[in-house]
Protein backbone atom coordinates (compact mmCIF):
# COMPACT_ATOMS: atom_id res chain seq x y z
CA UNK A 1 0.00 0.00 0.00
CA UNK A 2 2.45 2.67 1.09
CA UNK A 3 5.39 3.14 -1.26
CA UNK A 4 8.88 3.28 0.12
CA UNK A 5 11.07 5.06 -2.39
CA UNK A 6 8.75 6.14 -5.18
CA UNK A 7 6.06 7.82 -3.15
CA UNK A 8 5.64 10.98 -5.25
CA UNK A 9 6.90 12.87 -2.20
CA UNK A 10 3.63 12.17 -0.39
CA UNK A 11 3.48 11.56 3.35
CA UNK A 12 0.26 11.20 5.33
CA UNK A 13 0.26 11.82 9.07
CA UNK A 14 -2.71 9.99 10.55
CA UNK A 15 -4.26 8.12 13.43
CA UNK A 16 -5.39 4.60 12.75
CA UNK A 17 -9.05 4.88 13.70
CA UNK A 18 -9.61 8.48 12.60
CA UNK A 19 -12.25 8.63 9.88
CA UNK A 20 -10.65 11.88 8.71
CA UNK A 21 -7.30 10.23 8.12
CA UNK A 22 -9.07 7.29 6.48
CA UNK A 23 -10.74 9.58 3.97
CA UNK A 24 -7.29 10.60 2.78
CA UNK A 25 -6.16 6.97 2.52
CA UNK A 26 -9.24 6.14 0.47
CA UNK A 27 -8.60 9.12 -1.81
CA UNK A 28 -4.94 8.22 -2.30
CA UNK A 29 -5.91 4.62 -3.08
CA UNK A 30 -8.65 5.68 -5.51
CA UNK A 31 -6.05 7.79 -7.31
CA UNK A 32 -3.41 5.09 -7.25
CA UNK A 33 -0.98 7.45 -5.55
CA UNK A 34 1.77 5.85 -3.48
CA UNK A 35 2.61 7.51 -0.17
CA UNK A 36 4.30 6.98 3.14
CA UNK A 37 1.98 6.63 6.11
CA UNK A 38 3.03 7.86 9.53
CA UNK A 39 0.96 6.82 12.55
CA UNK A 40 0.76 9.59 15.14
CA UNK A 41 0.51 8.71 18.81
CA UNK A 42 -2.25 11.14 19.76
CA UNK A 43 -2.39 9.98 23.38
CA UNK A 44 1.32 9.47 23.96
CA UNK A 45 2.65 12.57 22.27
CA UNK A 46 2.30 14.23 18.89
CA UNK A 47 5.41 14.27 16.73
CA UNK A 48 7.42 17.42 16.09
CA UNK A 49 6.62 16.96 12.41
CA UNK A 50 2.89 17.11 13.13
CA UNK A 51 3.19 20.14 15.42
CA UNK A 52 5.34 21.93 12.83
CA UNK A 53 3.05 20.98 9.94
CA UNK A 54 -0.22 21.98 11.59
CA UNK A 55 0.73 24.53 14.26
CA UNK A 56 -2.72 26.13 14.28
CA UNK A 57 -4.78 23.04 15.13
CA UNK A 58 -2.13 20.39 15.87
CA UNK A 59 -4.41 17.77 14.35
CA UNK A 60 -4.20 14.91 11.92
CA UNK A 61 -4.60 14.25 9.09
CA UNK A 62 -1.80 16.20 7.48
CA UNK A 63 -0.65 15.54 3.95
CA UNK A 64 2.91 16.53 3.17
CA UNK A 65 3.75 16.92 -0.50
CA UNK A 66 7.48 17.42 -1.01
CA UNK A 67 7.52 18.64 2.57
CA UNK A 68 4.71 21.21 2.21
CA UNK A 69 1.75 20.55 4.53
CA UNK A 70 -1.91 20.46 3.59
CA UNK A 71 -4.26 20.28 6.56
CA UNK A 72 -7.89 19.17 7.00
CA UNK A 73 -9.19 16.05 5.35
CA UNK A 74 -11.59 17.60 2.83
CA UNK A 75 -8.92 20.13 1.84
CA UNK A 76 -6.50 17.25 1.34
CA UNK A 77 -9.01 15.52 -0.92
CA UNK A 78 -9.48 18.67 -3.00
CA UNK A 79 -5.73 19.21 -3.08
CA UNK A 80 -5.18 15.72 -4.46
CA UNK A 81 -7.68 16.46 -7.24
CA UNK A 82 -5.98 19.80 -8.02
CA UNK A 83 -2.38 18.60 -7.77
CA UNK A 84 -2.82 15.30 -9.59
CA UNK A 85 -5.20 16.07 -12.44
CA UNK A 86 -4.00 13.02 -14.34
CA UNK A 87 -5.50 10.73 -11.67
CA UNK A 88 -9.21 9.83 -11.38
CA UNK A 89 -10.91 12.86 -9.86
CA UNK A 90 -13.05 12.72 -6.76
CA UNK A 91 -15.08 15.77 -7.66
CA UNK A 92 -17.14 15.65 -10.85
CA UNK A 93 -16.50 18.02 -13.76
CA UNK A 94 -19.80 19.89 -13.88
CA UNK A 95 -19.74 23.10 -11.79
CA UNK A 96 -23.12 22.55 -10.16
CA UNK A 97 -22.35 18.89 -9.43
CA UNK A 98 -19.07 20.00 -7.86
CA UNK A 99 -20.85 22.48 -5.63
CA UNK A 100 -23.43 19.84 -4.75
CA UNK A 101 -20.67 17.40 -3.72
CA UNK A 102 -18.90 20.07 -1.66
CA UNK A 103 -22.18 20.89 0.06
CA UNK A 104 -22.87 17.31 1.12
CA UNK A 105 -19.30 16.60 2.23
CA UNK A 106 -19.49 19.79 4.28
CA UNK A 107 -22.85 18.69 5.74
CA UNK A 108 -21.31 15.39 6.79
CA UNK A 109 -18.40 17.25 8.37
CA UNK A 110 -20.68 19.64 10.23
CA UNK A 111 -23.08 17.02 11.54
CA UNK A 112 -21.94 13.42 11.78
CA UNK A 113 -18.93 13.29 14.11
CA UNK A 114 -20.22 15.89 16.55
CA UNK A 115 -23.58 14.18 16.89
CA UNK A 116 -21.96 10.75 17.03
CA UNK A 117 -19.67 11.83 19.84
CA UNK A 118 -22.62 13.00 21.85
CA UNK A 119 -24.19 9.57 21.42
CA UNK A 120 -21.35 7.78 23.18
CA UNK A 121 -20.49 10.54 25.63
CA UNK A 122 -23.80 11.74 27.01
CA UNK A 123 -26.79 10.40 28.90
CA UNK A 124 -30.33 11.43 29.69
CA UNK A 125 -31.98 14.24 27.78
CA UNK A 126 -28.85 15.32 25.86
CA UNK A 127 -28.43 11.73 24.69
CA UNK A 128 -32.06 11.53 23.64
CA UNK A 129 -31.57 14.73 21.68
CA UNK A 130 -28.42 13.43 20.01
CA UNK A 131 -30.24 10.26 19.00
CA UNK A 132 -33.09 12.25 17.45
CA UNK A 133 -30.57 14.41 15.58
CA UNK A 134 -28.65 11.42 14.30
CA UNK A 135 -31.79 9.80 12.94
CA UNK A 136 -32.61 13.08 11.21
CA UNK A 137 -29.09 13.21 9.74
CA UNK A 138 -29.44 9.65 8.44
CA UNK A 139 -32.81 10.39 6.87
CA UNK A 140 -31.43 13.51 5.22
CA UNK A 141 -28.50 11.60 3.76
CA UNK A 142 -30.81 8.78 2.73
CA UNK A 143 -32.91 11.26 0.76
CA UNK A 144 -29.80 12.73 -0.86
CA UNK A 145 -28.49 9.30 -1.87
CA UNK A 146 -31.85 8.23 -3.26
CA UNK A 147 -31.55 5.54 -5.89
CA UNK A 148 -27.92 6.29 -6.71
CA UNK A 149 -25.31 3.59 -6.36
CA UNK A 150 -22.91 6.14 -4.87
CA UNK A 151 -23.34 9.76 -3.79
CA UNK A 152 -21.24 10.65 -6.83
CA UNK A 153 -24.10 9.57 -9.11
CA UNK A 154 -23.04 9.47 -12.75
CA UNK A 155 -19.50 10.21 -11.68
CA UNK A 156 -19.39 7.02 -9.64
CA UNK A 157 -17.63 6.71 -6.26
CA UNK A 158 -16.54 10.26 -5.55
CA UNK A 159 -15.88 13.07 -3.12
CA UNK A 160 -18.86 12.54 -0.83
CA UNK A 161 -18.46 8.77 -0.86
CA UNK A 162 -14.79 9.04 0.14
CA UNK A 163 -15.75 11.57 2.81
CA UNK A 164 -18.49 9.43 4.34
CA UNK A 165 -17.24 5.86 3.80
CA UNK A 166 -15.06 5.79 6.95
CA UNK A 167 -18.13 6.60 9.05
CA UNK A 168 -19.69 3.28 8.05
CA UNK A 169 -17.43 1.52 10.57
CA UNK A 170 -18.64 3.97 13.22
CA UNK A 171 -22.33 3.61 12.53
CA UNK A 172 -22.18 -0.14 12.53
CA UNK A 173 -21.88 -1.12 16.20
CA UNK A 174 -20.68 2.10 17.87
CA UNK A 175 -23.32 4.68 16.89
CA UNK A 176 -26.03 2.04 16.52
CA UNK A 177 -25.40 0.56 19.98
CA UNK A 178 -24.89 3.79 21.87
CA UNK A 179 -27.67 5.43 19.87
CA UNK A 180 -30.04 2.47 20.06
CA UNK A 181 -31.10 2.57 16.45
CA UNK A 182 -30.50 0.52 13.33
CA UNK A 183 -29.25 2.15 10.14
CA UNK A 184 -30.90 -0.62 8.11
CA UNK A 185 -34.26 0.38 9.60
CA UNK A 186 -33.85 4.16 9.58
CA UNK A 187 -32.01 4.46 6.27
CA UNK A 188 -32.00 1.20 4.28
CA UNK A 189 -30.53 2.75 1.12
CA UNK A 190 -27.67 4.15 3.14
CA UNK A 191 -27.09 0.74 4.71
CA UNK A 192 -26.88 -0.79 1.23
CA UNK A 193 -24.49 1.97 0.15
CA UNK A 194 -22.31 1.22 3.18
CA UNK A 195 -22.12 -2.43 2.16
CA UNK A 196 -21.15 -1.44 -1.40
CA UNK A 197 -18.43 0.85 -0.04
CA UNK A 198 -17.09 -1.94 2.12
CA UNK A 199 -16.62 -4.08 -0.98
CA UNK A 200 -14.55 -1.39 -2.66
CA UNK A 201 -10.83 -2.04 -2.36
CA UNK A 202 -9.83 1.52 -1.49
CA UNK A 203 -12.27 1.50 1.43
CA UNK A 204 -11.61 -2.06 2.60
CA UNK A 205 -7.90 -1.42 2.86
CA UNK A 206 -8.28 1.93 4.59
CA UNK A 207 -10.82 1.43 7.35
CA UNK A 208 -10.84 -0.78 10.43
CA UNK A 209 -13.63 -3.13 11.48
CA UNK A 210 -16.64 -1.85 13.41
CA UNK A 211 -15.49 -4.11 16.26
CA UNK A 212 -12.15 -2.36 16.48
CA UNK A 213 -13.86 1.04 16.45
CA UNK A 214 -16.27 -0.07 19.17
CA UNK A 215 -13.43 -1.34 21.35
CA UNK A 216 -11.52 1.90 20.80
CA UNK A 217 -14.49 3.98 21.94
CA UNK A 218 -14.95 1.66 24.93
CA UNK A 219 -11.35 2.32 25.95
CA UNK A 220 -11.72 6.04 25.33
CA UNK A 221 -14.82 6.21 27.52
CA UNK A 222 -12.88 4.57 30.33
CA UNK A 223 -10.07 7.08 29.91
CA UNK A 224 -12.59 9.92 30.01
CA UNK A 225 -14.25 8.45 33.08
CA UNK A 226 -17.58 7.84 31.37
CA UNK A 227 -19.57 4.89 32.65
CA UNK B 1 -15.03 42.14 -22.10
CA UNK B 2 -15.38 39.51 -19.42
CA UNK B 3 -18.29 41.50 -18.01
CA UNK B 4 -20.30 41.51 -21.23
CA UNK B 5 -19.60 37.85 -21.82
CA UNK B 6 -20.57 36.91 -18.29
CA UNK B 7 -23.73 38.99 -18.50
CA UNK B 8 -24.61 37.43 -21.85
CA UNK B 9 -23.95 33.94 -20.54
CA UNK B 10 -26.32 34.28 -17.68
CA UNK B 11 -28.90 36.51 -19.37
CA UNK B 12 -29.47 34.66 -22.66
CA UNK B 13 -33.26 34.25 -22.44
CA UNK B 14 -33.27 32.46 -19.08
CA UNK B 15 -33.76 34.06 -15.67
CA UNK B 16 -30.59 35.61 -14.32
CA UNK B 17 -28.74 34.42 -11.24
CA UNK B 18 -30.87 35.17 -8.18
CA UNK B 19 -29.44 35.69 -4.74
CA UNK B 20 -31.52 35.37 -1.58
CA UNK B 21 -29.83 37.26 1.19
CA UNK B 22 -30.09 39.48 4.19
CA UNK B 23 -28.72 43.02 4.25
CA UNK B 24 -26.79 42.50 7.51
CA UNK B 25 -25.45 39.05 6.69
CA UNK B 26 -21.72 38.99 6.05
CA UNK B 27 -22.17 35.65 4.30
CA UNK B 28 -24.57 37.31 1.87
CA UNK B 29 -22.06 40.09 1.30
CA UNK B 30 -19.43 37.55 0.34
CA UNK B 31 -21.55 36.39 -2.57
CA UNK B 32 -22.59 39.90 -3.61
CA UNK B 33 -18.98 41.05 -3.57
CA UNK B 34 -17.80 37.99 -5.48
CA UNK B 35 -20.34 38.59 -8.21
CA UNK B 36 -19.43 42.27 -8.43
CA UNK B 37 -15.74 41.42 -8.67
CA UNK B 38 -16.58 39.02 -11.49
CA UNK B 39 -18.90 41.44 -13.24
CA UNK B 40 -21.82 39.05 -12.98
CA UNK B 41 -25.37 40.36 -13.15
CA UNK B 42 -27.79 39.06 -10.56
CA UNK B 43 -31.19 39.64 -9.04
CA UNK B 44 -31.34 40.14 -5.31
CA UNK B 45 -34.15 39.16 -2.95
CA UNK B 46 -34.00 40.46 0.61
CA UNK B 47 -35.15 37.88 3.14
CA UNK B 48 -36.84 38.76 6.39
CA UNK B 49 -35.02 36.27 8.60
CA UNK B 50 -37.75 36.49 11.20
CA UNK B 51 -40.26 35.41 8.57
CA UNK B 52 -38.51 33.33 5.96
CA UNK B 53 -40.06 33.03 2.54
CA UNK B 54 -41.37 29.75 1.15
CA UNK B 55 -38.90 30.18 -1.70
CA UNK B 56 -35.94 30.28 0.68
CA UNK B 57 -37.15 27.24 2.59
CA UNK B 58 -37.66 25.40 -0.69
CA UNK B 59 -34.23 26.31 -2.02
CA UNK B 60 -32.34 25.58 1.20
CA UNK B 61 -34.31 22.95 3.08
CA UNK B 62 -31.23 21.61 4.87
CA UNK B 63 -30.14 24.80 6.64
CA UNK B 64 -32.94 27.30 5.84
CA UNK B 65 -30.36 30.09 5.74
CA UNK B 66 -29.10 32.84 3.51
CA UNK B 67 -27.30 33.24 1.20
CA UNK B 68 -28.81 30.99 -1.42
CA UNK B 69 -27.97 31.31 -5.10
CA UNK B 70 -30.60 30.15 -7.57
CA UNK B 71 -29.39 29.38 -11.06
CA UNK B 72 -31.24 30.17 -14.30
CA UNK B 73 -32.40 26.52 -14.53
CA UNK B 74 -33.90 26.68 -11.03
CA UNK B 75 -31.27 24.65 -9.21
CA UNK B 76 -29.97 26.21 -6.04
CA UNK B 77 -26.76 26.43 -4.07
CA UNK B 78 -26.19 27.19 -0.41
CA UNK B 79 -23.14 27.93 1.79
CA UNK B 80 -21.22 31.06 0.82
CA UNK B 81 -17.75 29.54 0.40
CA UNK B 82 -19.21 26.79 -1.76
CA UNK B 83 -21.07 29.38 -3.85
CA UNK B 84 -17.80 31.26 -4.38
CA UNK B 85 -16.13 28.07 -5.62
CA UNK B 86 -19.09 27.52 -7.93
CA UNK B 87 -18.82 31.01 -9.41
CA UNK B 88 -15.17 30.35 -10.32
CA UNK B 89 -16.04 26.95 -11.85
CA UNK B 90 -19.15 28.08 -13.72
CA UNK B 91 -17.72 31.34 -15.07
CA UNK B 92 -14.14 30.52 -16.01
CA UNK B 93 -13.87 33.62 -18.21
CA UNK B 94 -14.44 35.88 -15.19
CA UNK B 95 -11.85 36.99 -12.68
CA UNK B 96 -10.99 33.88 -10.68
CA UNK B 97 -11.22 34.29 -6.92
CA UNK B 98 -9.32 31.20 -5.90
CA UNK B 99 -5.59 31.06 -6.64
CA UNK B 100 -4.48 28.82 -9.49
CA UNK B 101 -1.83 26.87 -7.62
CA UNK B 102 -3.13 23.75 -5.81
CA UNK B 103 -1.17 24.41 -2.64
CA UNK B 104 -2.23 28.08 -2.53
CA UNK B 105 -5.83 26.95 -2.93
CA UNK B 106 -5.49 24.61 0.04
CA UNK B 107 -3.97 27.42 2.11
CA UNK B 108 -6.75 29.86 1.18
CA UNK B 109 -9.41 27.29 2.06
CA UNK B 110 -7.67 26.48 5.34
CA UNK B 111 -7.75 30.11 6.48
CA UNK B 112 -11.35 30.45 5.29
CA UNK B 113 -12.27 27.62 7.65
CA UNK B 114 -10.22 29.29 10.37
CA UNK B 115 -12.19 32.49 9.88
CA UNK B 116 -15.52 30.68 9.96
CA UNK B 117 -14.76 28.18 12.73
CA UNK B 118 -12.40 30.07 15.06
CA UNK B 119 -12.10 33.81 14.54
CA UNK B 120 -15.75 34.47 13.72
CA UNK B 121 -17.23 32.63 16.71
CA UNK B 122 -14.64 34.23 19.00
CA UNK B 123 -15.70 37.68 17.82
CA UNK B 124 -19.33 36.67 18.23
CA UNK B 125 -18.56 35.56 21.79
CA UNK B 126 -17.06 38.98 22.60
CA UNK B 127 -20.18 40.60 21.26
CA UNK B 128 -22.54 38.36 23.22
CA UNK B 129 -20.87 38.59 26.62
CA UNK B 130 -19.69 40.92 29.34
CA UNK B 131 -17.20 40.97 32.20
CA UNK B 132 -14.74 38.14 32.69
CA UNK B 133 -16.33 36.01 30.05
CA UNK B 134 -15.90 38.79 27.53
CA UNK B 135 -12.28 39.26 28.57
CA UNK B 136 -11.60 35.60 27.88
CA UNK B 137 -13.31 35.93 24.50
CA UNK B 138 -11.22 38.99 23.66
CA UNK B 139 -8.02 37.08 24.46
CA UNK B 140 -9.22 34.35 22.10
CA UNK B 141 -9.80 36.90 19.33
CA UNK B 142 -6.34 38.32 19.82
CA UNK B 143 -4.77 34.87 19.70
CA UNK B 144 -6.59 34.20 16.43
CA UNK B 145 -5.64 37.57 14.93
CA UNK B 146 -2.05 36.95 15.94
CA UNK B 147 -2.04 33.78 13.87
CA UNK B 148 -3.27 35.67 10.81
CA UNK B 149 -0.83 38.49 11.45
CA UNK B 150 2.03 35.97 11.57
CA UNK B 151 1.00 34.53 8.20
CA UNK B 152 0.94 38.03 6.73
CA UNK B 153 4.30 38.86 8.24
CA UNK B 154 6.34 35.69 7.77
CA UNK B 155 4.13 32.98 6.36
CA UNK B 156 1.95 32.11 3.42
CA UNK B 157 0.92 35.74 2.70
CA UNK B 158 4.25 37.42 3.31
CA UNK B 159 4.76 40.62 1.37
CA UNK B 160 1.23 40.69 -0.03
CA UNK B 161 -1.12 43.60 -0.03
CA UNK B 162 -4.10 41.25 -0.03
CA UNK B 163 -4.37 37.58 0.86
CA UNK B 164 -4.96 37.00 -2.84
CA UNK B 165 -1.80 38.91 -3.81
CA UNK B 166 -1.96 42.26 -5.60
CA UNK B 167 -5.71 41.92 -5.96
CA UNK B 168 -8.56 40.85 -3.74
CA UNK B 169 -9.24 37.11 -3.92
CA UNK B 170 -11.26 34.36 -2.23
CA UNK B 171 -9.73 34.70 1.22
CA UNK B 172 -10.00 38.49 1.17
CA UNK B 173 -13.70 38.18 0.35
CA UNK B 174 -14.43 35.63 3.07
CA UNK B 175 -12.36 37.27 5.82
CA UNK B 176 -13.12 40.79 4.73
CA UNK B 177 -16.88 40.35 4.65
CA UNK B 178 -17.04 39.85 8.35
CA UNK B 179 -14.03 41.83 9.45
CA UNK B 180 -15.91 45.03 8.76
CA UNK B 181 -17.96 44.10 11.83
CA UNK B 182 -14.88 44.44 14.03
CA UNK B 183 -14.98 48.24 14.09
CA UNK B 184 -18.75 48.12 14.65
CA UNK B 185 -18.42 45.75 17.60
CA UNK B 186 -15.60 47.79 19.03
CA UNK B 187 -17.84 50.84 18.99
CA UNK B 188 -20.83 49.04 20.49
CA UNK B 189 -19.05 47.04 23.20
CA UNK B 190 -16.28 49.54 23.96
CA UNK B 191 -13.75 46.75 23.61
CA UNK B 192 -10.71 47.04 21.34
CA UNK B 193 -10.33 44.12 19.01
CA UNK B 194 -7.93 45.23 16.27
CA UNK B 195 -5.08 47.23 17.73
CA UNK B 196 -3.19 48.77 14.79
CA UNK B 197 0.04 48.44 16.75
CA UNK B 198 -0.44 44.81 17.71
CA UNK B 199 -1.79 43.77 14.30
CA UNK B 200 -0.35 46.29 11.82
CA UNK B 201 -0.56 44.09 8.73
CA UNK B 202 -4.09 42.87 9.44
CA UNK B 203 -5.13 46.45 10.14
CA UNK B 204 -3.57 47.69 6.88
CA UNK B 205 -5.14 44.83 4.92
CA UNK B 206 -8.59 45.58 6.30
CA UNK B 207 -8.25 49.27 5.50
CA UNK B 208 -7.18 48.50 1.92
CA UNK B 209 -9.97 45.92 1.53
CA UNK B 210 -12.65 48.31 2.72
CA UNK B 211 -11.35 50.98 0.32
CA UNK B 212 -12.00 48.78 -2.72
CA UNK B 213 -14.80 50.10 -4.91
CA UNK B 214 -16.79 46.86 -5.06
CA UNK B 215 -16.45 46.42 -1.29
CA UNK B 216 -17.83 49.90 -0.66
CA UNK B 217 -20.74 49.06 -2.96
CA UNK B 218 -21.45 45.93 -0.95
CA UNK B 219 -20.97 46.72 2.73
CA UNK B 220 -23.84 48.63 4.33
CA UNK B 221 -23.22 52.07 5.82
CA UNK B 222 -21.55 52.19 9.21
CA UNK B 223 -24.61 53.91 10.71
CA UNK B 224 -26.94 51.10 9.68
CA UNK B 225 -24.49 48.53 11.00
CA UNK B 226 -24.09 50.38 14.30
CA UNK B 227 -27.85 50.68 14.78
CA UNK B 228 -28.29 47.02 14.03
CA UNK B 229 -25.43 45.92 16.29
CA UNK B 230 -26.69 48.01 19.20
CA UNK B 231 -30.12 46.43 18.97
CA UNK B 232 -28.65 42.96 18.67
CA UNK B 233 -26.33 43.42 21.63
CA UNK B 234 -29.21 44.56 23.80
CA UNK B 235 -31.21 41.52 22.79
CA UNK B 236 -28.32 39.11 23.39
CA UNK B 237 -27.57 40.50 26.83
CA UNK B 238 -31.25 40.46 27.76
CA UNK B 239 -31.47 36.81 26.70
CA UNK B 240 -28.40 35.97 28.75
CA UNK B 241 -29.86 37.73 31.78
CA UNK B 242 -33.23 36.04 31.25
CA UNK B 243 -31.64 32.63 30.94
CA UNK B 244 -29.90 33.27 34.23
CA UNK B 245 -26.56 32.17 32.83
CA UNK B 246 -23.99 33.76 30.57
CA UNK B 247 -24.17 32.78 26.93
CA UNK B 248 -21.46 30.18 26.36
CA UNK B 249 -18.43 31.77 24.81
CA UNK B 250 -16.86 29.96 21.92
CA UNK B 251 -20.11 28.27 21.07
CA UNK B 252 -20.51 30.71 18.23
CA UNK B 253 -23.40 33.08 18.13
CA UNK B 254 -26.33 32.01 20.31
CA UNK B 255 -29.16 30.31 18.54
CA UNK B 256 -31.83 30.47 21.27
CA UNK B 257 -35.01 32.22 20.21
CA UNK B 258 -35.87 35.45 22.01
CA UNK B 259 -38.64 35.40 24.67
CA UNK B 260 -42.02 34.54 23.15
CA UNK B 261 -43.46 37.91 24.17
CA UNK B 262 -41.14 39.65 21.73
CA UNK B 263 -41.86 39.65 18.00
CA UNK B 264 -39.92 36.94 16.16
CA UNK B 265 -36.39 38.11 15.55
CA UNK B 266 -33.67 36.47 13.51
CA UNK B 267 -31.18 34.45 15.53
CA UNK B 268 -27.60 35.56 15.34
CA UNK B 269 -26.71 32.29 13.65
CA UNK B 270 -28.93 33.33 10.76
CA UNK B 271 -27.54 36.78 10.60
CA UNK B 272 -23.95 35.62 10.69
CA UNK B 273 -22.90 38.50 12.87
CA UNK B 274 -19.76 36.48 13.43
CA UNK B 275 -17.03 36.86 10.85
Amino acid sequence: MAGEKNDDGLVLLGFWVSPFAQRCRIALAEKGLPYRYVEEDLFGGKSDLLLRSNPVHKKIPVLLHDGKPVNESLLILQYLDDAFPETPSLLPADPHARAHARFWADYIDKKVTDCGSRLWKLKGEPHRQARAEMIEILKTLEAELGEKEFFGGEHGFGFVDAAFAPSTAWFQLTYERYGEFSVAEVAPKLAAWAARCGERESVAQSIYSPEKVYDFIGELRKKLGIE
Amino acid sequence: MAMEKAAAENAGGAAPLKLFGSWASSYTHRVQLAMRLKGLEFEYAEEDLGNKSDALLRHNPVYKKVPVLVLPDGRSLAESAIILHYLDDAFPATRQLLPADPFDRAVARFWCHFGDDKLGPAVGAVFASTGEEQEAAVRQVHENLALLEAELRDGAFKGRRFFGGDEVGFLDVVLGCGSYWLAVFEEVTGVQLVDAEAFPLFHAWLRDFEAQEQVRETIPSIDRLLDYARGLRQMLLAMAAGAGAPIAAGAGAPTAAPPSAAPPAPTTADIAVDI
